[in-house]
This record gives structure tokens, C-alpha cells and sequence, in this order.
């Protein structure tokens, strides 16, 4: 099969199990993220992929060819791959053309062509001027730049990058997350790349995979996995939500104080007993009357707490009737007074069932 | 597993067991065979010898078989018991004189307001570079009995007939070794006075402990780790070295274990005794060791490692210039007279008959370089040995050091024990062993250049690991996975990243091992051959034959070469670069 395959995949330190059974499938030219809290075991997956770590269970293919398992494994050096580490780990003893050029010069290409490609890359990273300097006389982001076209330039078969961002200052941060979107789209290498930071995830990544205590929670786009997260683990780790808990009665979920209709639901909902659900704090909206809309849930309420963040209110609204409370998020036109009464509208739609 | 993964390990996966392996062929690594190959070194450095060295002792020359006579021949007369007791009793003294020089020098240049510490520092820096039977040659033109200056100048000042000062005694022989190896003392001891923070004495000073209390109470025991470590390797060195006593020892009619061994190794040649005579220097080391390591267990000194802190002079008032006066009389013993007496010997037809424009030749510098039988060609082979040692320990030491920092192998703790037991291993011993394994067939390499190298490298290999391994920790592993992912293997790996970034502080190890391998007397001694004689030998037969002169200006060459080394060493990597304990 092409692309990269991680199957069972398994790695133990001890009676510690870093990583478990760990399935996954990135097809050619995707861009994939670990996303997860620290210690879930994302560098762990990622470098043994890249092969510094023998898997204990499982095994890991690309493109239809065997490279790691329990008994043995194909080491770093002939994988094909490239990697951006946390540290940059640009050479300090070789200049910014030296260092982009060294993984060309170990694949014995004709120097003219090792000449060009460097000079080619540097002009896409705009280092082309900084050729000759050497990695203590420059920034940290023009030393991630360095790096960056360090692992472009040898058209990797895979691309790793752990965390490269996360030793830069935030504006730098903001340009180096375009700047990965930028070459990837330009190369389209596929890419597997950890991170804790969701936003990063999120604006880079085709697909993101979200792994907790060495399991993959879920993989999915971006879009997909903010509107329609499935554990209680990824619909909080990726942005803030509500959990209401209901169970369905026939054809109705009642939730305290409203229920909603199975046929508004969007995803599978097991067929009796209790259930989760979360709901955005965006999937809600605030008006001082109850509006006119056929489908909507509408609860009537008072606003109990409030701030101003800027781009938007954060209120918490607490249901007349059941006494539930519920994050809000509100443009910053929409103004409520704590203490004042409210309506609450919510989309069934955007009311999404999980697993614990 | 959740729902996510179910979904994600499509039925194509499935399909695919994973029982098939990972071939054979991108599975093998080239560089695995180093790391044998590695082991395999030192296993033929050091502990083949070392066991030879063992199993000798327990053989019957004759008949191969199991015995324990070799014990009973070289115990067996008082004569050589006595030599063993006098040894212990020398090391002791030598080390309470090597901690008197080198401990108050070490504090007076790291942690007070002393005039001229830079000027003190240089003398240790002499003293280190001037080979210990050098400066035994010099205290013998100073203070031989009958002709030494010193006793000479006290004849004409009082009209004496008996001289002051004699250097063949238990004294002399004390003296001239401790000034030989008291730099080192200086070094560990020092180095532990800059990890000493000013807010310990601080705290101790506002408990109203005065200067001296502070300093007996707090300082010292902070440092007593260091000066432990210096003190055994000080008693290590004095037991091994050869040199020294057998300038002085031998007309002193004061037996000792290296002169005694050495009889063992003349005609009849006993290598069996003489393993069996050196087996309990061996104990005695891995003994005093042990005992370090229990001392400074219990006190828990552990804690002290590192911390740097803001640290303050003592003042030292009135007493500054004391303090000067007793550095600068140590270096005087150590390095200023024995040098001066060596330069003008080296310059005189006669070095009895005193200064005068008749005396001075230029004759000896001749003789020693174009007519002597084998100097020119020692002096070639010393630093010709000094270069091959030095690198291979620094080769060797730094794969080594990658294995262990990177745990590359899970033995690799074994390779950091053999690379750093020479350090335990009398040099003296060491010879033996190296001796007893390899210098007769069907190896047959006594009288060669290639085991006088692989024995002194193997002499200085933990110097060079310790070396190696503070490097290593000091380059991120990310730096060498980021070569490897993009296709080099582990030698590409040395090459071009660990090898460039460790080169100050390897070259840093390799000169200080070139120093003192280029000057090694103590392993040379019994493994040089006919032909391969290196200065160091031929200087102490220059003094047997009582040719003072022209050892003088042989001595003086091989200083001159050894510090124009030293002069480029500095020039590249600081004037520090020795003085710092790695
Ligand atoms: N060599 C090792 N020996 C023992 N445990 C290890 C080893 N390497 C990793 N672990 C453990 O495995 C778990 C996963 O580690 P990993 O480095 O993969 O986390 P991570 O997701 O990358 O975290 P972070 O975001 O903090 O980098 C951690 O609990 C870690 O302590
Ligand atoms: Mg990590």
C-alpha cells in the first residue's frame, strides 16, 4: 500500500507502555499531525518511524516496503526520510550552504547538481544571501529556515518534524507554521508532524491525529475533529466545550431540561442507556427573546458570569429550568449584564455525542 | 480502541500480516563490526595483559604448569619484602609532601588576593612539563654529596668538610619525587577550590567563625574529595615511577619495588617473578581505590559537584607576600633550580668546574644530536611515540566515549570501565603485562616501536576517555539523528559532525597526552629493545655512565621539542588548556 502504514504499532520502556497498538494510515503527499498532551507518547511514534526507536509490537511500512519491526529494523540512515528536529540541530561546525547541501553530497549527486538544488532551495527558504554564514550568526528562525530546506532539499520520502516550532517566540511561530503550510503545498512531501499546540495542528495539518497515554484517540481533518470530536478527550483537548449527559428515550435523547430528536442528530448514538454529548460554546447563541426559529432548542435562563477577550464574550449562561450551565461564546456586539435574563438557542445539530 | 482507529486500519491493512521480516540486507550495519572491533582493542590492551600479567604470576617458567613458587621467590627474601615496605613508606611521604606543595598553591592561586599568582601558575606548568628524572638530575648537580652546588657553595662559604645537603637518601629520593607530580595535585585541587561558593564561608564567618576557622572548618573538608583523589593518584604515581629512584635510590642503597622489578627483568630474566612481584602493587591500588570511594560514600560529598556561585578572595593582608614567598620557593624546588643547574651543565665541557667563559661549549648539544650512538634516533622515536600514543588514545578514547554517551550498545559501561582501569594499572605493571603477553612469540613484539605505542596509549587511554566523554555531553544527540535521517551512517556521523565539533577539546587531550607520553620512562623501560630506544632510557644510561653534560643537553632538547608543542598547543587552544582537570 502506498504511503506510510503504521500497524498495532507498539513500544515499551519497562512495564511502560509508551505507545499501544497505534493504527494508522498517511497516504502520499499528506500532512499529518500528533497532536497531543506531553508525555503521550508523539515522539516516541515519530521516531520510530523515523527508525532511532525499535517498535516492541506492531511494524511500520512505506509504500508497500517493511522498515521497522519487533525483530529488527531498517536504521535511519536508509529510510529515505528527513527529519526537522526541536533543537534545530543545524551543524554548528558547517556553513548554512554546507548544511543544506550535506544530504545531497551523502547521496553521491554530481556536484553541479548538488550546486544548483542547494541554491534552488535557499531561494525558496530566502537564505539565499546568508549562504555562507555559519548557524551561530544567525536567528532562530532563520536557523528553522536552514533546517527546514536541510530536510527539503533531498525529496524525502517522508518528512518528520518534531515540534520545530516550539523554541520560537510567537510571532515567529505564526510565520514558520505558513511557512511549513507554504513548502509542503510547494512539495507536497508527505508529512508527519508532532505537536502539542492544537492551533499549530490546525493550520497546517491535512489530517490530525490525536493520541493520549500512547492511544490515537482519533484521526481526522481539522474541521472535521473540531465539529465532530468522539472521545470527551478530543472534543476538550481541542478547543473548549460543554458536556451535557442525556439518554435516549425512543426517539428522542433527553438531556436535563430539553431533548432533542434523533433525527436531528449528526452521528451515531447507541441504541439505549446514558450518553455524553458536547456542545461548542459557538454552536449556542444568547438573545434577550426567544427566537422564532422551528428547529432550535431554546432554554430560558440568566447570565451568571462574564469576560470581554476581545474578538469575542465569554459568558456562562445557567438554565432556568434545570439549572445546567453552559459556556457561551458571543461577539463582542452582544452584550449582557451578569445577573441579566437571557435566551439560549442551541443547533441540534451541533449537538454531537461522544464516548467517555 | 477507540472508534477513531477502527476506522482509520482499513481492511487494506489488514490483509497484510506482519510475520514477514525486515531484510536482511538494509538490516546490516557495517559499523556493528566496529564495535567488536572496539571491544576486541581493548581487550588487547588491557585486559589480556593484565591477565597474562595474573596467570604468569601463578606459572612455572619451565614446565607451564600451576605453582605458587613465583610468590615464594619474590617474597621470599627479606630483601625484596623490605623494598616493598620502603615503597609503601615513600608513596606515603611523597604524598604528605606533594599535598603540602600542592594544596596551599592551589588555594593561594584560586581563592586569595596573592601577588604573582599568574607567575606561580606558569611553575606548575613547568613542573608538569619537565619529566620527574629530569628534575632528579637537576637535584643530584644540585645537591650530590660531594660536587653538588648547593654543597660546594657550603664548603667555600664556611670551609665545611660535610656536606649540607644529600640528595642519595630517604629524603632526597622523597623530595625529588614530589616535586615531580605535585601539578597534579595542583590541578584536582584547584579545580574543586572554583566550585567552592563564598556564601558557604559566608555562612560561616556570620556564626562567627573567624578566617582560620572558617577555612579548617568549611573550605578544606569541601575540597577533601579532590584532595583525596590527588592523594591516591599522588601515592599511585610515586609506587610506579621508575625514573627517579633509579637515579637515587640505587646509590642510595635504599631498595625499592621498581628497581627490584627491574633486577627481576635483568639477566636472568624472571618475567614470572616479577608478575608475581607486582601483583599486590595491583592490589594495593584496586584496595586504595575501594577505600577512596567508601570515604567519600559516607560523607555524602556528592552534593557539592557543580554549583558555581559568586565566589570572593580571602584577603590576605600582611601574609600576601609570605604566601608568594612559599609558592615561589615550590616552584623554585620544583621547576626554577633544578632547570637553571640542568641549562648551565648542558652548557659546560665540566659541569664541576664552575662558570667561566673556558667552561662554556656548545659540544654537548653536538655530541648528543651527531655522535652519540642512539640519542638523535631516541629523540625521534620519544615524540614519534608521543604523536602515535596520543592519537590512538584520542581514536579510541572518542569511539569508545560515542558508544557509552550514545548508548549505542548495551555493554557499553563495560568499555567505559576497561577504558578507564589503566588509571588504577601502575605504568610500571602495565609494562609487564604488555610484557608478558605480547613481547615474546608468536606475537614477538618485544624490541618493536608498535608495543612501546600500544602500551603507553594504553597508559594514558583515561585521560583521553575522560576527555572524550565531557566533549560527547557536550553535543546534542539531535545533531547526529539529524545526520543519520538523511542518510549517514554512524562513521558519517564522527566524520563530519562529532569529530569537527569535539576537535578543540580532543586536540586539548592530545597534547597533554603527548607530553607526557613523549617522556614516558616508567612503561618504556622494560619494553624498549635495542633499537628502539627512546630519550627517556637513554638519559638514564647517560647518567649511569656519569656523562651529566651531555644528559644535560639531551634533557634540554627534549624539553625544547616537548615545549615548542606545547608553545602551538597554546597557541590554538588557550593558555589553559592543561591546567584544567577534564
Ligand atoms: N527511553 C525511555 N525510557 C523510558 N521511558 C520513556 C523513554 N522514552 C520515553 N519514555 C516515556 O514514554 C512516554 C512518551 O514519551 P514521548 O517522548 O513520546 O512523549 P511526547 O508525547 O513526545 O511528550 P512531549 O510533548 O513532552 O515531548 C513518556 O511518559 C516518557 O516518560
Ligand atoms: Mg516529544
Amino acid at each position: 500500500m502506498d504511503g506510510l502504514v503504521l500497524r498495532n504499532l507498539g513500544r515499551r520502556f519497562g512495564a511502560f507502555d509508551a505507545v499501544a497498538d497505534l493504527n494508522l494510515h498517511i497516504k502520499p503527499g499528506e500532512f499529518v499531525s500528533l497532536l497531543g498532551p506531553s508525555g503521550c507518547g508523539k515522539t516516541t511514534t515519530l521516531r520510530m518511524i523515523a527508525g532511532f526507536i525499535d517498535p516492541t509490537a506492531g511494524a511500520i511500512e512505506l509504500n508497500g516496503k517493511l522498515l521497522s519491526a519487533p525483530d529488527g529494523s531498517v536504521p535511519p540512515e536508509k529510510r529515505g526520510m528527513s527529519m526537522i528536529f526541536q533543537s534545530y540541530a543545524i551543524w554548528p561546525n558547517m556553513t548554512v550552504a554546507q548544511n543544506v547541501s550535506f544530504g545531497l553530497k551523502l547521496r553521491k549527486l554530481p556536484r553541479e547538481e548538488v550546486r544548483r538544488r542547494t541554491g534552488e532551495i535557499l531561494e525558496v527558504v530566502r537564505m539565499s544571501h546568508l549562504a555562507d554564514r555559519y548557524p551561530s550568526e544567525l536567528s532562530g528562525g532563520q536557523q528553522q529556515r536552514i533546517a527546514l530546506a536541510r530536510a527539503i532539499v533531498v525529496r524525502p520520502a517522508l518528512l518528520l518534524l518534531d515540534e520545530p516550532l516550539s523554541n520560537l517566540d510567537a510571532n515567529l511561530r505564526e510565520e514558520m507554521r505558513f511557512e511549513i503550510k507554504r513548502m509542503h503545498d510547494e512539495f507536497k512531501i508527505t508529512s508527519v508532524y508532532v505537536t502539542h499546540d492544537q492551533s499549530e495542528a490546525m493550520v497546517t495539518s491535512d489530517r490530525i491525529a490525536v493520541m493520549n497515554k500512547g492511544l490515537l484517540e482519533q484521526i481526522d481533518t481539522p474541521y472535521a475533529l473540531y465539529t465532530r470530536p468522539r472521545t470527551r478527550f478530543v472534543a476538550s483537548f481541542i478547543g473548549r466545550t460543554n458536556f451535557i449527559a442525556g439518554h435516549r428515550s425512543g426517539d428522542l435523547i433527553d438531556f436535563t431540561g430539553f431533548s432533542v430528536p434523533m433525527a436531528a442528530i449528526n452521528g451515531p448514538v447507541a441504541s439505549s442507556g446514558e450518553l455524553t454529548a458536547s456542545i461548542r460554546p459557538e454552536a449556542m447563541r444568547l438573545t434577550t427573546e426567544p427566537s422564532s426559529d422551528e428547529n432550535a432548542i431554546k432554554l430560558e435562563g440568566t447570565i451568571t458570569r462574564s469576560a470581554f477577550l476581545g474578538e469575542a464574550w465569554d459568558y456562562v449562561f445557567r438554565s432556568r429550568n434545570s439549572d445546567v450551565e453552559f459556556k457561551v461564546a458571543a461577539p463582542p456586539s452582544e452584550k449582557f449584564e451578569v445577573g441579566g435574563s437571557a435566551w439560549l438557542q442551541i443547533d441540534p445539530r451541533q449537538v454531537v455525542p461522544i464516548t467517555d | 480502541m477507540t472508534s477513531a482507529s477502527r476506522t482509520t486500519e482499513g481492511s487494506s491493512i489488514a490483509h497484510a500480516r506482519w510475520g514477514s521480516s525486515v531484510p536482511w540486507a538494509s538490516r546490516l550495519q557495517p559499523q556493528n563490526l566496529l564495535w567488536l572491533l572496539l571491544a576486541a582493542i581493548l581487550v588487547v590492551l588491557i585486559l589480556a595483559p593484565m591477565s597474562t600479567l595474573v596467570i604468569a604470576s601463578f606459572t612455572d617458567a619451565q614446565t607451564g604448569n600451576w605453582t605458587l613458587s613465583n610468590y615464594a621467590e619474590a617474597y621470599g627474601r627479606a630483601r625484596h619484602v623490605t623494598a616493598l615496605t620502603n615503597t609503601l613508606k615513600m608513596g606515603a611521604a611523597v604524598v604528605a609532601l606533594k599535598l603540602l606543595f600542592g594544596v596551599p598553591l592551589a588555594w593561594a592561586c584560586t581563592r586569595t588576593d596573592m601577588p604573582g599568582k599568574n607567575l606561580v601558575r606558569y611553575g606548575v606548568f613547568g613542573a608538569f612539563i619537565m619529566p620527574p628524572y629530569l628534575g632528579g638530575v637537576g637535584w643530584i648537580l644540585l645537591a650530590g654529596p660531594n660536587t653538588g652546588w648547593i654543597n660546594r657553595a657550603w664548603f667555600w662559604l664556611t670551609g665545611a668538610t660535610e656536606p649540607l645537603v644529600n640528595v642519595f637518601t630517604f629524603w632526597g629520593l622523597v623530595l625529588v619525587t614530589a616535586i615531580g607530580g605535585f601539578f597534579l595535585v595542583f590541578v584536582f585541587v584547584s579545580s574543586a577550590f572554583e566550585m567552592i561558593n563564598s556564601e558557604m564561608e559566608d555562612a560561616a564567618n556570620i556564626l562567627g567563625a573567624g578566617p582560620v576557622k572558617t577555612a579548617l572548618k568549611i573550605t578544606f573538608p569541601l575540597v577533601l574529595p579532590a584532595i583525596l583523589g590527588s592523594a591516591l593518584l599522588s601515592f599511585l604515581g610515586a609506587i610506579a615511577l621508575y625514573g627517579v629512584p633509579a637515579l637515587i635510590a640505587i646509590p642510595a642503597r635504599f631498595p625499592v619495588v621498581v628497581i627490584q622489578l627491574s633486577e627481576f627483568f635483568s639477566f636472568p630474566l624472571r618475567v614470572e617473578v616479577a608478575a608475581a612481584y607486582s601483583v599486590p602493587l595491583l592490589l594495593i591500588t584496586v584496595g586504595l581505590l575501594g577505600l577512596q570511594r567508601l570515604i567519600l560514600r559516607r560523607k555524602g560529598y556528592t552534593s557539592l559537584t557543580g554549583k558555581g556561585g559568586e565566589r570572593r578572595l580571602v584577603k590576605l593582608g600582611r601574609w600576601r607576600w609570605a604566601m608568594f614567598a612559599y609558592c615561589f620557593a615550590v616552584v623554585a624546588l620544583a621547576v626554577l633550580l633544578p632547570f637553571v643547574v640542568l641549562l648551565l651543565a648542558a652548557f659546560n665541557r665540566s659541569w664541576t668546574a664552575g662558570f667561566s667563559i673556558d667552561n662554556f661549549t656548545l659540544r654537548n648539544f653536538h655530541y648528543a644530536l651527531f655522535e652519540h650512538s642512539s640519542s638523535q634516533h631516541a629523540l625521534v622515536a620519544s615524540v614519534g611515540i608521543g604523536i602515535a600514543a596520543a592519537t590512538l588514545a584520542i581514536l579510541l578514547a572518542l569511539c569508545i566515549a560515542y558508544i557509552v554517551q550514545r548508548r549505542v550498545l548495551p555493554f557499553g559501561q563495560v568499555l567505559a570501565f576497561l577504558a578507564v582501569s589503566p588509571y588504577v594499572i601502575p605504568g610500571i605493571v602495565l609494562a609487564i603485562g604488555f610484557y608478558a603477553a605480547y613481547a615474546l612469540p608468536p606475537l614477538a613484539l618485544y624490541g618493536t616501536y608498535t608495543i612501546l605505542v600500544l602500551a603507553v596509549a594504553t597508559r594514558f587511554l583515561p585521560i583521553a576517555f575522560t576527555t572524550a566523554v565531557a566533549g560527547m555531553r557536550s553535543i546534542h544527540p539531535e545533531m547526529e539523528d539529524a545526520v543519520r535521517i538523511l542518510g549517514g551512517g554512524r562513521l558519517s556521523v564522527i566524520r563530519s559532525v562529532v569529530g569537527p565539533l569535539l576537535k578543540r577539546t580532543l586536540a586539548g587531550g592530545w597534547l597533554l597526552i603527548f607530553v607526557l607520553a613523549a617522556q614516558e620512562l616508567s612503561t618504556a623501560i622494560f619494553l624498549v629493545g635495542p633499537n628502539t630506544r627512546v630519550v627517556s632510557v637513554v638519559l638514564l644510561d647517560l647518567s649511569e655512565e656519569g656523562r651529566m653534560e651531555v644528559l644535560a643537553a639531551l634533557g634540554t632538547l627534549l624539553l625544547l621539542m616537548i615545549v615548542a608543542v606545547v608553545a602551538i598547543g597554546v597557541r590554538y587552544l588557550g593558555r589553559d588548556f592543561m591546567l584544567r582537570r577534564s
